[in-house]
């Protein structure tokens, strides 16, 4: 099963059981909600192609006290609708559970209007949102159905990448391979974590993971990290270096921070070949991790 | 949709402060641009006569909603809401300052009877329509949504999402109030109107001065259609 599979059944589910959920769509995964939509025909909403409304009538859903998934592909949800997020839901006082697919170069062969490795740097310019950043199809239902159960503002960010087994964590970073004290420290996010294992396999590397980069980890941070940290996140590089940074404010470290580059590619092909443009696969990974340490010898 | 009488509508909202005074108080010897003036005239008739709103009832679901979309026209907007009783009126005697909660704009978390915080032009429609689409998800089908915009903001494309969306899927609680004072840079004179029936909503063109005329159009929705009045308002005229 896709994560975008878990996200339509379980919103298909949540809308049956509370009907205080509504679903705002602009004609992304329509045709997946049709069910839905027949029996819950209040409060399924398909605006079409139009992504400003779609946000608007979220916000004034939320206004009426209902609790809005909105949902679209990751750059019309957040990049064109930016302002709507800022001003119809954050500035009225109410919020929204927003759900991105494509993640940042999922439909690689879409070209650059359909990626979106932004997305969770432009969140990050608002105030109070969680954000989760599943790694596996069945992490999707424990973290919808907590954001909707909520009333805070969340976003999820699907991708048709990810790893081999889903991790049930609570958003904290957990340890997957623990290289004992003081050893560097690789935080992976979400999708990315079985190419980070793969990269640090025969490396004295702390590996740990999470699902919920907002709000950051930091005390866990400061519980695991030594003198180097290593980010590893599939939207734009640097997007946690901040919050790194004032983790450990008052300790001397040095930070490696891999992501997406900001540079346009200009090529098609596949995720996979992005993910090595983009030093993202295991290999790459490998060689930036390596010659950081080594740097640091 | 339960219409009451105007009698009534005005019973409940309270004798009417006379808003010359406020106004001025919230002028406090600045300039008011035209505006402030083009849009008194549908404020006054929509809380002396239409809107069912009162202080007492400004967080009760059945309550009919006002959006100001236009967010800038504030003044007329203060001084009603003061005559209203909905904030104090010694609050108009200070906008803007460092402690005022009345800015150049509404913030709805701020001034009591303030639906949405409005300024950066195009919000307003949307909102509206999904609020309008909240109320009817919940079986709310009295209440009524009014969005106030001016002619100049029908230039952002969101509202146009906002009017196709609301005409196709017959939005029948929802009334759009565009203040047409001729301020748009490319605008379409007289045709407002046609920009919301051909999506399928009815529409009323009326003298923005006229209160009569006003309440007619205000209160002339069929039921079935979402529905907007242009109230036109000339400089001299």
């Amino acid at each position: 099963m896709m994560m975008r599979d878990a996200f339509v059944d379980t919103t298909t589910a949540l809308l049956a059981e509370q009907p205080r959920t509504a679903l705002v769509l602009a004609d992304i995964s329509a045709a997946l909600f049709a069910p839905a939509a027949g029996r819950h025909p209040d409060r399924v909403l398909n605006v079409g192609i139009r992504e400003q409304l779609m946000v608007g009538v979220a916000g004034g859903l939320a206004l009426t006290g209902l609790r809005p998934i909105v949902h679209s592909y990751a750059p019309f949800l957040v990049e064109r609708a930016y302002e709507q997020i800022k001003l119809d839901l954050d500035h009225q006082g109410v919020s929204a559970v927003l759900v991105g697919i494509g993640g940042s170069y999922d439909r690689a062969a879409a070209g650059q209007t359909h990626r979106s490795p932004a997305d969770v740097a432009l969140i990050d310019t608002l105030a109070g949102w969680t954000v989760h950043v599943p790694g596996h199809a069945g992490e999707v239902p424990a973290l919808l159905r907590a954001a909707v159960a909520g009333d805070g503002p969340a976003y999820l960010r699907l991708s048709t990448l990810g790893n081999d087994r889903p991790r049930g964590t609570d958003g904290s970073l957990a340890v997957v391979r623990d290289a004992g004290p003081g050893a560097p420290l690789l935080v992976a996010v979400g999708p990315m974590l079985d190419a980070a294992l793969a990269a640090v396999a025969d490396l004295k590397v702390t590996v740990a993971y999470t699902h919920r980069p907002r709000p950051f980890d930091a005390a866990g941070l400061r519980a695991l990290a030594g003198a180097e940290v290593i980010l590893v996140e599939p939207y734009l590089a640097g997007t946690s270096a901040r919050l790194v940074g004032d983790a450990l404010v008052d300790r001397p470290h040095r930070l490696l921070s891999l992501g997406v580059g900001r540079e346009e590619l200009r090529r098609y092909g596949s995720a996979a070949d992005h993910a090595r443009w983009h030093g993202l696969d295991a290999a790459g990974l490998r060689r930036a991790v390596s010659a950081f340490l080594e740097a640091g010898r | 949709m339960t219409v009451m009488s105007a009698t009534t509508r005005a019973a409940e909202g309270g004798p009417p402060a006379p808003l010359g005074p406020l106004l001025e108080r919230i002028r406090a010897g600045r300039e008011f641009g035209p505006n402030v003036y083009s849009t008194l005239d549908v404020l006054q008739v929509l809380y002396d006569r239409v809107l069912r709103i009162t202080p007492a009832t400004v967080d009760d679901p059945d309550r009919d909603r006002f959006l100001l979309s236009k967010g800038h026209a504030v003044a007329g907007y203060y001084a009603v809401l003061a005559a209203k009783g909905f904030v104090p009126v010694d609050w108009l005697d200070d906008q803007d300052g460092p402690d005022s909660l009345l800015g150049e704009h509404p913030d709805r978390l701020l001034v009591p009877g303030v639906e949405i915080g409005s300024g950066s032009l195009g919000h307003g429609l949307g909102l509206g329509a999904g609020t309008a689409l909240g109320l009817r998800a919940q079986g709310l089908t009295t209440p009524r949504v009014y969005v106030l915009l001016g002619d100049a903001e029908l230039d952002e494309g969101s509202n146009h999402e906002a009017i196709a969306y609301a005409g196709a899927v017959r939005l029948a609680n929802l009334t759009a109030v565009v203040i047409d004072n001729d301020s748009a840079s490319h605008g379409w004179d007289g045709g407002i109107a046609a920009r919301f029936t051909v999506n399928g909503w009815t529409a009323a063109t009326v003298d923005g001065r006229d209160h009569d005329a006003l309440y007619d159009a205000l209160t002339g929705q069929d039921g079935s259609r979402p529905h907007v009045v242009v109230a036109v308002v000339r400089e001299g005229k």
